[in-house]
């Protein structure tokens, strides 16, 4: 590997991502499987960084999922996101930074037709004026929060309370960092380091402390893939993917992954179990499994946030090894606890893969 | 006699044959070239398809005789200026020529490999180029090439490729990989070699001859497909991903070493000429004749032409026919 070989190619595929006042979209499907995550970028963004980030509750999904699975045709998904447009017109926002990588290749799918095709802006312009009354401008700048994590990476190392080293044996932290396919691979030029060697999640960690592992399937899909699983018929086939994946990641230990896409997120952790249950197989160390952290919860951890503040426990793979691996002080107990002190109910373990 | 001034840009084959022509014909011939020393991509090449004869062979043919031939190597042109119905072009070592006619053979770049991101190459130790190869044939060490035993070569690297923004076919590049793998073969003879192509275009007198031999002397093996990732292994070794076209199935082989077969692109310079002479110059990059069949060596401007590689991608024998050629269309227009 020639380390200084990709250093050129990212340097062909940087993005100047402004710096403050930015209209967030939230993604549908994250506030389900890991709704921490979000919040936790905004605390950081807001709270600990002083930055504007605006949300209103009118915001709704993108249509990404359904356009994705053929169920709404393009002009569908067209409106809906013309309206989210429109609610940051309202707003009085420029800079449009969106959670879900599947949202932003849509919007950047959009945006680069209208731009081929300025006669399906105008009948989307139409539809959105007949279905509420709305007109937008399109963002001067559009951005994933993997972005905004990476154009903050120094920012929040400079607060960082655990980097990514391991406490144990004083080296790297190993991360394999997976980029959802929706973020560069449709428009290389619009993701940071482009698409076949992306910069975005690798930069990140590396301003952490932490050391990328590259492994074969590095590009491969997470195994969502839409219809892969969302036809029930094909969800070996979404499996067999993720199979592929670990198996090829395997050799290189690696203590975490990191993505930016939370269906990559869902699957890449939700799977393992699946995985051991069918194969008997777990793929981290001690019978735990490879902890799957989004980039926000990754820098979180970094910077001293509570682990179960942040909504790890919503993940099926056991985060402690890492957590461990870090440093961090946690309490086992507060796992399960909600937020009004209760206890919520533990869930059941699997069969194989070990949990605390 | 009439003796004129031509100046001829691009010191490789087909401009060095030119040059000759032209001084045989009574003319000086002012034949520069911006590298350390002339031939072009042929001074750096070590057999030559379809027969395997040394590249320095041909080229120690084509530079004897340049006696009458007026060349500067290690020059570039810093600017031509028409003046009435001549040239005035001002070269880097401070010389100026008054040039009754320009003839550019500036021949081509090869496509650089590092843009097919995919590929790795400047990324992974064992992705090399065919340029690399040839090297590697004509010095004999090459920290890269350490007894491979599985060894891929990857047709149209950058050729017929809308992506790379290059349509044309760059017409040598399927010969050249035939013949680089016979020789590959014949250096490590148990070693596996594999040929990704989308189809082989072997045109030319006694290619499809070297084609079947590849695969019934040297047992080199086909596949019609293209790589569409190229990945390393723990132990330093190459993933690739492919499609093999006829049975319609994905594939996936490791490799010890894979040679990316990079195409002919314009070269680097082409602009830049194109912008000192007003020449206009189409979507692809390459100079355009002014008609293909009857003035290919002709260019939109009165006294400039063209020949070899710079109007598109040429084999040698062709770039050095047009040498000559555009020598007697220069030497018809200065009567």
């Amino acid at each position: 590997m020639i380390y200084e070989g990709k250093k050129r190619i990212w340097s062909d595929y940087q993005k100047e991502i402004p710096d403050d006042h930015w209209f967030f979209a939230r993604s549908c499907i994250r506030q389900n499987f890991n709704p921490g995550a979000e919040n936790t970028m905004l605390d950081i963004v807001r709270n600990k960084l002083g930055k504007d980030f605006y949300e209103t509750k009118y915001h709704t999904t993108c249509g990404g999922i359904a356009y994705h699975s053929d169920v709404i045709p393009q002009e569908t998904a067209m409106t809906i996101i013309a309206r989210h447009f429109a609610l940051m017109t309202e707003a009085g926002y420029k800079n449009m930074v969106v959670s879900c990588v599947t949202s932003f290749g849509l919007y950047s799918e959009i945006l680069e037709t209208w731009k081929e095709f300025p006669e399906l802006k105008a009948k989307i312009q139409q539809n959105l004026w007949d279905a509420c009354r709305k007109e937008f401008d399109t963002p001067e700048y559009l951005a994933h929060s993997s972005d905004i994590m990476y154009k903050y990476r120094y920012p929040m190392s400079e607060q960082a309370k655990y980097p990514l080293t391991n406490v144990h044996t004083g080296k790297p932290i190993r991360v394999v960092e997976h980029i959802g396919c929706h973020y560069a691979k449709m428009f290389p030029s619009k993701g940071v380091g482009g698409a076949e060697y992306p910069y975005v999640l690798s930069g990140l960690a590396e301003a952490f402390g932490g050391e990328i592992v590259d492994y074969p399937e590095r590009r491969h899909c997470c195994g969502f893939g839409f219809r892969q699983y969302l036809v029930k018929a094909n969800r070996g086939y979404s499996l067999s993917n993720t199979y592929k994946k670990f198996e090829s990641m395997e050799p290189y230990k690696p203590d975490v992954i990191i993505t930016n896409c939370p269906g990559c997120n869902y699957f890449l952790d939700r799977w393992q179990y699946v995985l051991s249950e069918t194969n008997g197989k777990v793929y981290g160390e001690n019978g735990y499994g490879i902890p799957v952290l989004s980039s926000e919860e990754l820098a979180a951890l970094v910077m001293g946030y509570d682990p179960w503040t942040i909504g790890l426990q919503m993940h099926q793979v056991a985060v402690e090894p890492l957590l461990d691996k870090m440093g961090i002080k946690y309490d086992p107990a507060k796992k399960y606890e909600g937020a009004n002190g209760k206890q919520l109910p533990k869930p059941q373990a699997p069969t194989l893969l070990k949990c605390y | 006699m009439n003796n004129r001034n031509v100046v001829i840009i691009g010191g490789g084959p087909c401009g060095i044959e030119a040059a000759k022509t032209l001084a045989k014909l009574g003319h000086t011939a002012f034949l520069i070239e911006k590298e350390p020393h002339l031939g072009g991509h042929l001074a750096k090449w070590d057999r030559l398809f379809p027969y395997g004869q040394k590249a320095d062979e041909v080229l120690n043919k084509i530079t004897s005789g340049l006696e009458n031939v007026k060349w500067f190597v290690d020059t570039q042109v810093t600017s031509i200026n028409r003046i009435d119905k001549s040239y005035n072009v001002i070269l880097g070592n401070g010389m100026s020529i008054l040039a009754d006619a320009v003839l550019l053979t500036t021949g081509f770049s090869l496509f650089p490999a590092e843009k097919k991101e995919e590929y790795g190459y400047g990324i992974y130790d064992r992705v090399i180029t065919n340029a690399d190869l040839e090297h590697y044939f004509a010095e004999g060490n090459d920290h890269r090439i350490q007894y491979p035993k599985k060894i891929g070569f990857v047709h149209c690297v950058g050729s017929r490729d809308e992506k790379a923004g290059n349509r044309q076919c760059s017409k040598v590049c399927c010969a050249t990989a035939v013949k680089q793998a016979c020789e590959i073969k014949e250096k490590f003879p148990n070693s596996t070699v594999y040929c990704f192509y989308m189809d082989l275009r072997m045109f030319g007198r006694n290619y499809e001859d070297m084609y079947l031999e590849a695969q019934k002397k040297y047992g080199i093996i086909f596949v019609r497909g293209r790589v569409s990732e190229v990945s390393e292994k723990q132990d330093g070794t190459l993933l690739i991903k492919a499609e093999d076209t006829l049975s319609g199935k994905p594939l996936r082989v490791s490799l010890d070493l894979l040679v990316l077969m990079a195409g002919m692109v314009q070269n680097s310079d082409t602009a830049k000429f194109a912008q000192m002479l007003s020449l206009n110059i189409p979507e692809d990059g390459f100079f355009q004749s002014k008609n293909y069949f009857t003035a290919p060596g002709v260019s939109s401007k009165k006294g400039v032409f063209y020949a070899g590689a710079c109007t598109g991608p040429k084999t040698l024998p062709e770039a050095i026919a047009e040498g000559k050629s555009v020598a007697l269309t220069i030497d018809e227009y200065l009567l």
